[in-house]
């Protein structure tokens, strides 16, 4: 009987914290109704730091949040699994009031369609493949030409192989990788013909240990460049540098982490395109279209060279850049074979999107295995 | 082709360094669960051990305190687990899980800061004499250091545990614990070094991931080593000398497929991929149900918090 007393205190204590959540609340929700910032959702399929695809994504947000501060509120889920987990997250974030998601890995595409189904007014970003016509409110960018700037880079280590033979480490066998390691082959082969690209698959985007054992097993077969497209180059890179070979990085400039066997490398400035892309949504003129932009378009970049690299090879990779921005040379040109003889590419045949999203074949110069689908 | 070393040498060098990790961790979770306690968070205390060795390493540009740090730091963690599980009597799965998660969050957080930190690596030291034996001396004897201190743990923890009085003590814990403290033995004080023992090993796993591997801390940079090390536990009916043939075998299957593709084979990597998991699956449970006919099985106690009666 003694403690009726104590627990009845203990109900008006709960009941008065129930009715000051409310309020505030209340008063938040109002508050939101006043400015209206548009919430804008980013989903990584690795962390925002991670040196790589997803730390440039992050950059991009970030950039996006300072340039529109007061009329963009921004949220970010990093480390998200490529299956329902995705789901459970759009989900979670749409409920949380965000109108627009950019999802920016290859398997979040899938995910997207199904969750922007059941949320009409929610647009959906897409970043690397091409969405399927007829869906409303998801759309997609890219920057397919990114592969010009690995034919640079291409250039630039067949211009620093001793051996002639360039080592490759990729997480999973997917289109985008596959064009940036035959654009990076042609590049290669096109100063420096008896150059050779090894590549070796981890089957994961994040595993620094299979990265590093598979980085060994290249350098052991002779390799003295090396170059990954994986969530972050920086374990590829490390061990390279650690056995005095050169290496380059894609998705993020690495060059001040690696400073003596850096040659090159390609990075994202999504920034701009994130600003773009909230603004046409703000004044209602976006559309479910498939972006994609060009190296004259500025969200991706060519990485510093790095001290190792002559000016002479400096300069030819960058004259290579200027003829294909002026369109005087074509990384993929007719006739194109693939390494097993087949034409891939006949004269008037365009080179777009779908083009390159059909891109399973290596071309000759290539070693090592492509899974068929 | 004009290769360095030969093709299953390298192969082989490759396999040890591959195992040694995964190595580390499932010797000291046979110490610990043959004393009756599981610790399911192998994955986070690699974690913490990695981080903290990249932090030292950093700071102080010296791999032997890194080591240390780490080597602390399981024993801390350990610790920790013991007072949850030996103490407060929690549900050892349930603490081991959870631990891993709080220390992926936080080592995730606190990483940050030290991703594409330059530190003090280990490299390859070839032992004089042994080095210099063509094939096996490369392969064996022409490693890390931590390698040659695995060499020395297993046979080690084997020792302990099945030829010394503490090892009798710490089986009769692990079997019967209400026996064993009739028979005088401090139950929990063998828990407890058990659990901190197998926790420091795990840690030491993590840092030979940041030290030799990564070269650096990079985020999950355990990617699920942590839990292979359980199963193999499992699976390896709790010898460590079968922990190190399946750590081996795991490794192999690693090394050997990386390598195959940089030959150039033609194999899919899809296959390749699965190579470590299932030779290591495959083994384990031949070797499993063979133990069963000499009726070996888990420690009885395994996972049964024990409370002294008073």
């Amino acid at each position: 009987m003694q403690n009726k007393p104590r627990i009845m205190a203990a109900r008006f204590f709960l009941r008065a914290l129930l009715v000051a959540i409310y309020w505030v609340a209340f008063c938040s929700a109002v508050h939101a109704a006043d400015n209206k910032p548009l919430k804008v959702g980013f989903i990584y399929t690795g962390s925002a730091t991670d040196w790589g695809w997803n730390n440039a994504h992050d950059l991009g947000r970030q950039y996006l949040e300072s340039t529109k501060r007061g009329s963009v509120i921004t949220t970010r889920a990093e480390n998200i699994p490529e299956n329902s987990d995705c789901e459970r997250v759009m989900e979670k974030m749409v409920a949380q009031g965000n109108k627009v998601i950019f999802a920016t890995s290859y398997g979040f595409l899938e995910p997207a369609l199904r969750v922007a189904k059941r949320h009409p007014d929610v647009r959906f970003m897409h970043c690397g493949r091409l969405v399927p016509a007829g869906s409303k409110n998801v759309g997609s960018y890219f920057c397919s030409d990114y592969y010009e700037y690995l034919y640079a880079a291409g250039i630039t280590a067949a211009k620093m192989t001793k051996s002639n033979k360039i080592g490759y480490v990729g997480g999973h066998p997917i289109p985008a990788l596959v064009w940036c390691i035959n654009a990076f082959t042609l590049g290669a082969r096109s100063v420096n013909p008896k150059a050779t690209v090894h590549v070796v698959w981890t089957n994961s985007w994040e595993d620094p240990a299979l990265e590093a054992e598979a980085a060994r097993g290249l350098i052991e077969r002779g390799c003295d460049v090396l170059l990954s497209t994986l969530n972050t180059s920086l374990t590829v890179c490390k061990v390279a540098e650690k056995a005095k070979v050169y290496s380059i990085g894609t998705n993020f400039d690495l060059h001040t982490l690696v400073p003596s066997g850096w040659l090159t490398g390609q990075s994202w400035n999504w920034g701009p395109l994130y600003v773009k892309v909230v603004e046409s949504i703000q004044n209602n003129t976006w559309k479910p279209d498939n972006l994609r932009y060009g190296l004259a378009d500025g969200y991706v970049v060519l990485a510093p060279f790095g001290k190792a690299v002559p000016k002479a090879v400096q300069a030819q990779a960058l004259d290579a850049i200027e003829k294909l921005k002026q369109h005087k040379r074509a990384v993929f040109a007719p006739p194109l074979k693939d390494r097993d003889g087949a034409v891939r590419l006949v004269k008037g045949e365009p080179i777009d999107t779908a083009w390159l999203e059909k891109m399973n074949w290596f071309v000759p110069g290539v070693e090592g295995n492509l899974p068929k689908k | 082709m004009t290769d360095s070393v030969p093709f299953f040498v390298a192969v082989a060098s490759g396999m040890i360094r591959c195992a040694t990790p995964v190595l580390l961790a499932s010797v000291g979770e046979c110490l610990t669960q043959r004393s009756g306690v599981m610790n399911l968070g192998l994955e986070g205390i690699m974690l913490a051990g990695a981080l903290v060795a990249v932090v030292v390493s950093y700071f102080t540009q010296n791999v032997l305190l890194a080591i240390l740090a780490a080597l602390l730091v399981g024993l801390v963690i350990g610790f920790v687990h013991g007072v949850i599980c030996i103490r407060l009597q929690a549900n050892q799965v349930a603490a081991g899980i959870a631990m891993t998660i709080l220390l992926g969050g936080i080592t995730a957080f606190f990483g940050v800061n030290f991703v594409g930190k330059s530190i003090a690596t280990i490299s390859a030291v070839k032992i004089p004499v042994l080095g210099d034996i063509p094939i096996v001396g490369t392969i064996f004897f022409n490693q890390d250091p931590l390698v040659y201190l695995c060499y020395f743990i297993v046979p080690v923890v084997y020792w302990l545990i099945n030829r010394t009085s503490f090892g009798l003590s710490l089986r009769a814990v692990g079997e019967d614990p209400r026996a064993a403290a009739a028979a005088g033995i401090d139950v929990q004080r063998v828990r407890y070094l058990c659990t901190m023992l197998g926790a420091s090993l795990a840690a030491l796993g993590g840092a030979y991931l940041a030290l030799v591997y990564a070269q650096g801390w990079v985020e999950n940079i355990t990617a699920g080593r942590g839990w292979i090390a359980v199963g193999l536990v499992m699976f390896a009916a709790w010898n460590p000398w079968k922990a190190l043939i399946g750590a081996y075998l795991f490794g192999l299957a690693i090394s050997l497929q990386l390598r195959l593709q940089a030959a150039g084979s033609d194999v899919s990597p899809y296959l390749l991929g699965m190579l470590p998991y299932f030779l290591v699956i495959t083994a384990m449970a031949l070797s499993s149900i063979m133990a069963r006919r000499k009726s070996q099985s888990h420690p009885a106690a395994l996972g049964i918090p024990y409370a002294e009666q008073t």
